[in-house]
This record gives structure tokens, C-alpha cells and sequence, in this order.
């Protein structure tokens, strides 16, 4: 049953187009990957998801319903939470209000500040504390969280590993399963395709601004990857 | 004494500047904007308190509770019609769209009201007075009262925005607009009632400034340099800095005045530059502005 399709996306900002007929879908409980270079296009896809960067043309649904013409707040009351580029931790406000305004206009749902701090532990000793105290993967934890207080049914997470030690990336991608297994699909992006492909049951590979391949991961060799990655086959 | 005199004043005549500023402040904080017709937007809420206070012929302490929702709607209608369009873009169109309102606002109540000042009258509670140490050091009721108005508005908002779900809304907008709508807060909303708050406690301190002392059609932008001097000393954005500000500023004008009569001004100014000088983030203001 799908549950998110974005169908012939074209978008940017202002008169840049950043995006060019891009079109994916994610089925119930399911994880994709959007993997790509810098400047492919991965961030703007979430944001249009999201509802902050307007779209020109296509159109993104859920349930079968257009959202094109929902602002960013009332997609999220339909179940679409995104996780933000640099993590954009609200550094005035203190963990847990961090958590708590993640849930300012919740769906109902099993999330709570309670589950958030079990799937990720890292959180608990400094939830009193000021969010802008946090090292980056608490701070990466801090805002997984912040977006699950909604009780999203999707996911979007951009580039999760950015800037993060191995360990870290290992431990926030530990808490996918957890969250997948509440019923929440996933849109995993990230220039980092190890752990995108393995934590996705299908990917979708940019290349600026278009899908340049999609496959399950298990079927799509290196090379394959490599190729849409870098768009080295033009040039062969 | 006489100095220690001067300082009591000062302090009360902080509680108004505070109350003055207190707008300004939330303003920027929330929506980052600088809203230059805010003195205007005091001394228009005076008008309209001694057009209430003639035509019916109560206190101009009653006159608050009429004027003060009106203010409130007034917010309303200006964020919707003017400062919706300026919020978030380039500051420049702030300037001129809030410089223009400031010039509308003083024009139209010079046509409606003349050029000749008007006060509101609170007959005999603003002639009395509590002796504090014998004759020297004697603290009028009203300034008073409208120092402990100022401070319990300004305890109420801070435990609005520290302490309530629409607060933290507040405060993750003033800190990422951008995130706080991925958050699921309607941050138009956010701007309205942030911006009613601000016009309704301006308007607040326009009343009490005309019931202490006259105003007329052109006193907005001056009182807008006390806001803006009380918000910066005590830094942008916070409320007890606000505080602080607006009681450095009316210490700092009440001393100068004791040394003469004329450097009232004077050293309220110089104390408002040394502190940018030495402090440009203000009393209460974090280290790096973002």
C-alpha cells in the first residue's frame, strides 16, 4: 500500500531549479534511501516533502491526497516529520523542550518524551540542560526525537552521519528499527551510502537534481552506484 | 538625600520605560522586527483613552480596559495588513514599511486631535505621595502603582513565554522560524499574538505616560529612542534586561537632572553609548548575536 509518492517533482528556489521530474514512492512501514552527492538535490526533495521549498510542478501525495497546497505545519498534523539538515536544535530551549515542542501539534501516538529517551539513552542525563550543550550526535539524537514527538507515519532524516564519528552514526542508526517497528516509514538521506543501503529496502540515487537509478540494494552492484553517484557513464 | 531622591524616582520612571520597551523587545525577539511606529502606537492609545475619558467622563483607569483590547485588535489588523509582508525579508522594507506607519499614525492624529497637547487627568491620586525618609525622599502613589504594574507585567509574560506550550512556541520561532513550522507551529499565529502582546503593552504604558504627564500628536518617536535605549542597555530579547534597561536609563536621566535641570536627556543618552561602548550585547544580552 503506498503511503508517500512524489510524482514528476520540479522545484527550487526562486529561479534556480534545483529538482527535475523526480519521482519516488514509500510504502507502509517501508525505508528508502535517497543517496547523491552535494548538491544533488536529496535536501530539497525532503524540504518539498516537508512543505518549506515550493514546488513548480508534479505533485506529492499521501494516501492517494494531494498535499501540495498544505503549509509545512499541516503536514506535519498528516504524519509527515522531517529531520533537518545540521540538525537545527532550537538552542534557547532545553532538551526536553526541545521534545516537547516537537509535539506541539501531535498526532496521537506511542511516542512520548518517555519512549523517546528509551530508543535513544544517549538523551537522558541532559534533559534538564540546554539544548546548545550537546555534542553533535546528542544534538542528532536530540532532533530524531524532537521529529518522532509528532508521531509521524514518515520519516524524513537529511544526512544524519554529517559531521559525526562512526560510533555515533552506528548508534543513531541502531534506533531505525526501533522506530520502523512502531509503524513509521522511513526516507533515509545521506551522502554516506553504506548505512543508507543498509538500513533501506529500496534507494533512489540523485544526480543533479534527477534520479539517476533506484533499485533494492541488494540487487544493484558497486558500479551501478558508483556511476549514478558521480554521473561518471557520461563521460566513459 | 537629594540624590538618593533622584535615584527612587528614577527607578519608578524605569518601570515606565520598561513598559515601553517591553513591546520593542518582544517584537524583535520573536519576529525580528524593528518596528519604528512603536512610540506612535503609545501615544495614539493615549488619544483614543481621553477621547473615552471626555466622552463618557470615567477614570482614565477605567479607560484601560476599553483601550487595551482595541490595541489588541489594532496588533491584529497591522500584523495582517503590514507586518505579515516585511517579517523575514530584507530589514530595509521593515524600516520604510514601520518608518511610514510611525509618519501615518502622527499625521492622522494630528488632523483628529490638533497640535495642542491634552493629559489625562486622575485628579488627586497622582498629587498623592508616601514619605519615605522625612520630607526629602517622597514617592508618589502613582508612580509607584505604575512601577508594580510594569513589574507584574513583565513577571506575567515571562512565565507566559517561559513557562507555557505557547511560550516555548514563541521562543523556537524567535530562535528558527523555518524548524519551528516543521515542528507543526503555525508560526503566523505566532507572529499575530506576539505582535498584539507588543501593541497592547504599549499601548498600556501610552496611557500611563498621559496620565502623569502631556502628549501630543508628535511624541512618538521620542518615546520610541527611551524604548529602543531601555531594550539595548538591558540586551535584545530579554525581559528582565528590559527591565533593567528602562531602570538605568530613568536612574541615569533623574541623576543628570539633579546635577541641572537641563542634562535630564543628556546623560540618559550618555549612559545608553558608554554601555554600547563597553557592552554592545546590552546587561542581559548573550555574548554572540546571532
Amino acid at each position: 500500500m503506498t503511503l508517500l509518492e512524489v510524482k514528476n517533482l520540479d522545484a527550487g528556489y526562486g529561479q534556480f531549479q534545483a529538482l527535475f521530474d523526480v519521482s519516488l514512492n514509500l510504502k507502509e512501514g517501508e525505508a528508502i534511501s535517497v543517496i547523491g552527492a552535494n548538491g544533488a538535490g536529496k535536501s530539497t526533495l525532503l524540504k518539498a516533502i516537508a512543505g518549506t521549498v515550493s514546488m513548480n510542478s508534479g505533485d506529492v501525495l499521501l494516501d492517494g491526497k494531494s498535499i501540495c497546497d498544505m503549509q509545512p505545519h499541516e503536514r506535519l498534523l498528516q504524519g509527515i516529520a522531517l529531520v533537518p539538515e545540521g540538525r537545527r536544535i532550537f538552542r534557547s530551549l532545553t532538551v526536553k523542550e526541545n521534545l516537547l515542542i516537537g509535539g506541539y501539534s501531535s498526532r496521537s501516538g506511542s511516542w512520548n518524551v518517555a519512549s523517546i529517551l528509551e530508543a535513544f539513552p544517549i538523551l537522558e542525563n541532559f534533559i534538564g540542560r540546554d539544548a546548545d550543550r550537546l555534542s553533535g550526535g546528542e544534538q542528532q539524537a536530540l532532533a530524531i526525537g524532537r521529529a518522532l514527538m509528532s508521531n509521524p507515519r514518515v520519516l524524513l532524516l537529511d544526512e544524519v552521519s554529517l559531521g559525526l564519528a562512526p560510533i555515533v552514526v552506528k548508534q543513531l542508526y541502531a534506533a531505525l528499527p526501533i522506530i520502523r517497528n512502531k509503524g513509521c516509514a522511513l526516507v533515509i538521506v545521506e551522502q554516506d551510502t553504506n548505512q543508507a543501503l543498509a538500513a533501506s529496502d529500496h534507494t533512489y540515487c540523485m544526480l543533479e537534481g534527477r534520479i539517476s537509478l533506484e533499485g533494492k540494494p541488494s540487487e544493484l552492484t558497486r558500479e551501478q552506484i558508483s556511476q549514478a553517484y558521480f554521473g561518471l557513464g557520461a563521460h566513459a | 538625600m537629594n540624590w538618593i531622591n533622584a535615584i527612587v524616582q528614577g527607578i519608578l520612571v524605569g518601570g515606565l520605560y520598561a513598559m515601553y520597551a517591553t513591546g520593542l523587545s518582544v517584537s524583535f525577539g520573536v519576529m525580528r522586527l524593528v518596528n519604528l511606529a512603536h512610540g506612535d502606537l503609545a501615544v495614539g492609545s493615549a488619544f483614543l483613552a481621553s477621547t473615552f475619558c471626555l466622552s463618557t467622563g470615567l477614570s482614565p483607569f477605567l479607560s484601560v480596559f476599553i483601550i487595551l483590547p482595541v490595541a489588541a485588535l489594532f496588533g491584529v489588523g497591522l500584523q495582517f495588513l503590514v507586518f505579515s509582508r516585511v517579517v523575514g525579508v530584507e530589514p530595509a522594507y521593515q524600516i520604510v514599511a514601520t518608518f511610514g506607519l510611525s509618519i501615518a499614525i502622527q499625521n492622522v492624529l494630528l488632523q483628529r486631535y490638533s497640535a495642542t497637547p491634552r493629559a489625562l487627568s486622575i485628579g488627586d491620586f497622582g498629587n498623592r505621595s508616601l514619605k519615605i525618609i522625612g520630607d526629602q525622599v517622597v514617592v508618589g502613589w502613582f508612580p509607584l502603582a505604575r512601577f508594580l504594574v510594569a513589574v507584574i507585567m513583565l513577571i506575567a509574560l515571562s512565565l507566559f513565554i517561559g513557562r507555557t506550550r505557547l511560550g516555548r512556541a514563541f521562543r523556537a520561532t524567535s530562535d528558527d522560524p523555518e524548524t519551528a513550522q516543521l515542528m507543526g507551529i503555525n508560526i503566523r499565529i505566532v507572529y499575530v499574538i506576539a505582535f498584539a502582546i507588543a501593541v497592547t503593552t504599549v499601548a498600556l504604558a501610552g496611557i500611563f505616560n498621559g496620565m502623569q504627564t502631556q502628549f501630543s500628536a508628535s511624541d512618538g518617536p521620542a518615546l520610541l529612542i527611551y524604548a529602543f535605549e531601555a531594550v539595548i542597555i538591558g540586551g535584545l530579547g530579554s525581559l528582565w534586561g528590559t527591565l533593567c534597561g528602562g531602570i538605568i536609563l530613568g536612574v541615569a536621566q533623574t541623576v543628570g537632572a539633579e546635577m541641572d535641570p537641563g542634562w535630564k536627556q543628556l546623560v540618559g543618552h550618555l549612559v545608553f553609548l558608554a554601555v554600547l561602548l563597553v557592552r554592545p550585547t546590552g546587561i542581559f544580552g548573550r555574548e554572540e548575536l546571532k
